[in-house]
């Protein structure tokens, strides 16, 4: 580019954001309004100072149907990471030994995890119901995190990022005495380390973006992850408080954007970054 | 004594033999350069050695231990690979010393050792940078310096110069053998390139085709070649061919066009019209006077030597090497001195001696 302007381009691009950004700012400049004005169907795109006690108020004590909001941020963000981090655990584990061992049957449980991707938990939500009932783990943190762990995905991603590992790093450290989880550990994880940040970053969005399994699962309302809870604030059969229903919206968009901005330096490495 | 033996070391993958039973014995403190061409089985021989792939018949043993039950770690050797396959993530320290840490060497010796080598090899102000930090033969020097701190029984070099430009190349292979002279540690080294077989080894073993064909030291293999593979293969430009047939008594042969040309060093085995092959080196043809007709086909000049390609009596093509600039018109005359010829089966291709 010769460093002129492209208005047209620009004015695309604007537009795009705009697109995306207005409709966020009207629930935060609404939220601030009362409950009342909201409820006349008001709306405005300039915030009141004095309504900003809202979000006090939500984070603090329970709403209508739900209980406190920072209780059920707590159990999202408890949620997403555990998914995000026993997402990478598992399938970082799995690739590897796809990637990097012979043994039988290897490409049969390469193909077995494939096809996984074929079965989202929405196709499979019965059965997987019916076998955390029976394993008593309705109602756990266990029971609304370990169904959406096993990930076939990431399985697949991590083994792309693998097979790009020259062979001679793999032999460099066996020459060198370096066993196949010493070679994991001190070699092949800091040589992705920008995928597994790119990946961790999708899958804690993913995870705190879950609706129907956690809706299906867990019932105890100390389980109420914050997409829960959003809807349960509607759905209550007395008037529903728009302003904090917004108000807690906006408290549920922050978390996400924070881990995308704390690593967005290294999501971009990872995501457009091949070998080296 | 010998330091390292290889014994009948046979190697399949599935139904594809790469390798046919090489048996081997470096003296200890003694460079064996394995030449051949892509495929012929030398770096897999290589691999066997460190214990990346196992063989499938044959033995390995070095100082008198069979090699097999132990795994590439516990071997005592070292390799450098190809692409150095360096650690991208660790400093030149962190590379070098890995192996020593993984042993659990004590802190100050690791420190020791990595200095030393680092110091021969030119790397101590690097010690900080990250491989990406470094050029091409700066990367060399870490992946030798990481063979170098470990003090192996033996060194394997996996075509280590062949990512390097050719100056490069040039000054990295006088440094390699320098190092080796001085750290007197027995070494294989495995190149496509002849002309680091001819410098650095103290023996070549050319491979073809997974076979063993001639295992010498380089000049006996430049100026007895054990047969048309090798004499093709080894020498640039390559050794001309030409077709031939033995006359009675062996003492001389019959060329395409007729010429006949006398034995130097004596008679051949074989009946009259035998077919041969007739080796001669480019630089080993004169330009004379009056002699064979060569019509000019191409020029190459390299500065202080020009090579002439030409076509003979007979159509067939010989390239010449001759001193200084190319000579003027489309014609020159040959001498195809006898004391220089190689003597071949044509069938076999093997090398043909006088008859004793």
């Amino acid at each position: 580019m010769k460093g002129r302007t492209d208005w047209a381009a620009h004015i695309v691009l604007c537009i795009g954001v705009a697109a995306f950004l207005l409709p966020i700012w009207l629930v935060f400049a609404s939220s601030t309004l009362s409950a009342a004005a909201v409820q006349r169907g008001e709306l405005t795109f300039i915030p009141r100072l004095s309504g900003f006690g809202v979000y006090y108020r939500v984070l603090t004590e329970p709403s209508a149907g739900t209980g406190p909001a920072w209780r059920m941020l707590m159990v999202s963000a408890s949620m997403a990471l555990a998914i995000a981090v026993g997402k990478i655990v598992i399938s970082v584990l799995s690739a590897y030994a796809i990637a990097f061992f012979r043994f039988p049957f290897r490409l049969t449980a390469f193909w077995i995890i494939f096809i996984t991707l074929m079965l989202p938990v929405e196709v499979r939500i019965i059965p997987t119901y019916m076998v955390m009932s029976e394993l008593g783990i309705i109602n756990t943190f266990t029971g609304l995190t370990v169904p959406l762990i096993a990930s076939a995905t990431a399985t697949l991603l991590f083994r792309q990022t693998f097979l790009a590992v020259p062979d001679e790093l793999f032999e460099a450290a066996r020459m060198d005495g370096a066993g196949p989880l010493r070679f994991l550990w001190d070699i092949l994880l800091p040589v992705s380390s920008a995928n597994i940040a790119a990946l961790f970053v999708i899958l804690f969005v993913y995870g705190w973006n879950q609706y129907l399994w956690p809706l299906l699962v867990a019932t105890n309302p100390k389980l109420d992850t914050v997409v829960i809870g959003i809807v349960k604030m509607i759905s209550t059969e007395s008037l529903t408080q728009w302003n904090r229903v917004m108000a807690t919206a906006v408290l549920a968009l922050a978390p996400p954007i924070v881990v995308v901005l704390a690593m967005q330096r290294w999501f971009v490495k990872g995501l457009t970054e091949g070998e080296k | 004594m010998a330091s390292l033996v290889l014994e009948d070391l046979r190697k399949s993958f599935g139904p594809v033999a790469v390798l046919h039973g090489i048996d081997l014995c470096l003296a200890s403190g003694e460079m064996l350069v394995i030449v051949g061409a892509s495929g012929c089985g030398k770096s897999t021989l290589l691999r066997l050695v460190a214990g990346l792939e196992v063989p499938t018949a044959g033995r390995i043993l070095l100082d008198g231990r069979d090699l097999a039950p132990l795994d590439p770690a516990a071997r005592d050797i070292a390799m450098v690979f190809q692409n150095y396959a360096l650690y991208p993530h660790m400093s030149v320290f962190d590379n070098m010393a890995y192996g020593l840490r993984i042993r659990g060497m004590p802190k100050p010796e690791i420190r020791a050792r990595v200095g030393e080598a680092a110091a021969m090899l030119g790397l101590a102000e690097l010690l900080s940078r990250k491989p990406r930090q470094l050029s091409g033969g700066q990367r060399q020097r870490v992946a030798m310096g990481r063979a170098i701190v470990r003090q192996p029984k033996l060194f394997l070099f996996d075509e280590p110069l062949s990512n390097l430009d050719a100056k490069l190349r040039v000054q990295m292979r006088a440094e390699i053998k320098r190092l080796q002279r001085r750290m007197g540690v027995t070494s294989l080294y495995v190149t496509h390139d002849q002309v680091e077989a001819m410098t650095l080894g103290d023996r070549l073993l050319v491979l073809h085709e997974g076979k063993p064909v001639q295992l010498a030291t380089p000049m006996e293999v430049f100026e007895r070649p054990a047969d048309t593979y090798v004499g093709g293969f080894i020498g640039a430009p390559a050794m001309n061919f030409l077709p031939a047939t033995l006359l009675a008594g062996g003492g001389a042969v019959r060329l395409a066009w007729g010429e006949v040309l006398p034995f130097a060093d004596g008679a051949r085995a074989g009946a009259e019209g035998r077919k041969l092959s007739i080796g001669i080196r480019p630089e080993h043809v004169a330009v004379v006077a009056a002699g064979t007709a060569l019509q000019i086909d191409l020029i190459e000049p390299l500065g202080s030597e020009t090579v002439v390609i030409g076509r003979l009596p007979d159509g067939e093509l010989l390239s010449v090497k001759i001193a200084g600039p190319a000579p003027a018109g489309e014609q020159m005359h040959l001498h195809l001195a006898p004391e220089h010829l190689h003597v071949f089966d044509a069938g076999s291709g093997l090398r043909l001696d006088p008859a004793t």
